[in-house]
């Protein structure tokens, strides 16, 4: 079962899966780009990845290659929903 | 990123497509035979399924057989199956090939894709859908059965040869791009090996190979097995030929 979408439970995901990609967690924040943190494309295929085991959004490689900021991707998801 | 993982987890699978017989169950039995539990794949021959996996059992390995047609349908469902039987797909090997021979000039559309759609898009639906849990697990081993043929010449198979070749190249790209998460991707091009597909191979095939003789499934299997290894977690984007000095 997906779980339910709000902007808190998604910033929640994303914060938690970053740490995963080697990202120093005192530097996540919605502005935060991922260019600065570091997140390759890589990175964000597998936090899509994730994003729709949890939530059952798909994101798209157009959709990930536009988002630029942590809050982009939170964003981009919260609007998939229903 | 997390750290990878350097040695295979314990319910690792290996799921082998085409694998009821020739090439694709002696490399479920060699996969077997080096610890993975195997899901021997097939589309019709569920007979040589059973009896791959029966040889597989009685060689004290645990496999099962899987049906699926790879050019149809939904590889999660297939990937979905394998996990609940065995564990998570850890290894994949692309074996699953058609072949539909003619003079480039004589073939048709429906030839053509059908070489195309099995042995090569295929392969990549399944790569593609692999990729996921292995990227998140820090470990996998994809393997794409080539060809001699495509890196070399063969007339009359101009789609399979485009379909071996483009193999070839998507190991390389794929190999490139997952890398850094301890995903290998490599390829085996077997030559002439003893199998239906080549029964009726003419003595002057025969003196095309330096070795003078055709191979058998289990020297592709072997190299399977060691590119499937944690000894091979360095080698990616390779292909390996197994073709007695054919391609030398």
């Amino acid at each position: 079962m997906a779980a339910t979408i709000t902007p808190e439970a998604v910033e929640k995901t994303v914060y938690g899966a970053l740490p995963q990609f080697g990202v120093d967690e005192s530097q996540i924040s919605r502005d935060a780009t991922f260019e600065e943190l570091d997140v390759d494309s890589l990175d964000l295929a597998e936090l899509s990845q994730i994003i729709e085991d949890e939530y059952g959004v798909q994101l798209k490689g157009d959709d990930v290659g536009k988002i630029k900021t942590v809050g982009d991707a939170i964003d981009l998801v919260v609007s998939r929903a229903g | 990123m997390g750290d990878l993982l350097v040695a295979r987890p314990e319910n690792a699978t290996a799921l082998v497509t085409g694998a009821s017989k020739g090439i694709g169950a002696a490399i479920a039995q060699a996969l077997a035979a080096d610890g993975w539990l195997v899901a021997v794949n097939y589309r019709s021959d569920e007979e040589g399924a059973k009896a791959t996996v029966e040889a597989i059992e009685q060689a004290g390995g645990r496999a099962a057989a899987v049906h699926g047609d790879v050019t149809n349908g939904s590889p999660d469902e297939l990937f979905d199956r394998v996990e609940a039987e065995l564990g998570p797909v850890l290894a994949l090997v692309n074996n699953a090939g058609v072949t539909a021979d003619g003079l480039a000039i004589q073939l048709d559309d429906e030839a053509w894709d059908k070489v195309i759609g099995t042995n090569l898009t295929a392969a990549f639906r399944m790569t593609r859908q692999a990729m996921r849990p292995m990227i998140r697990a820090r470990y996998g081993r994809i393997v794409n059965v080539a060809s001699v043929v495509g890196p070399r010449a063969n007339a009359g198979q101009a789609n399979y040869a485009a379909a071996k070749a483009g193999l070839i190249g998507m190991t390389k790209t794929v190999a490139a791009e997952v890398a850094r998460r301890g995903v290998t991707v490599n390829a085996v091009a077997p030559g002439f090996i003893a199998t239906d597909m080549t029964k009726d191979l003419p003595d002057a095939a025969l003196q095309a190979i330096p070795a003078r003789r055709v191979g058998a499934p289990e020297d592709v299997g072997a190299a399977v097995r060691f590119l499937a290894s944690d000894d091979a977690g360095y080698v990616t984007g390779t292909t390996l030929f197994v073709d007695g000095g054919m391609s030398a």
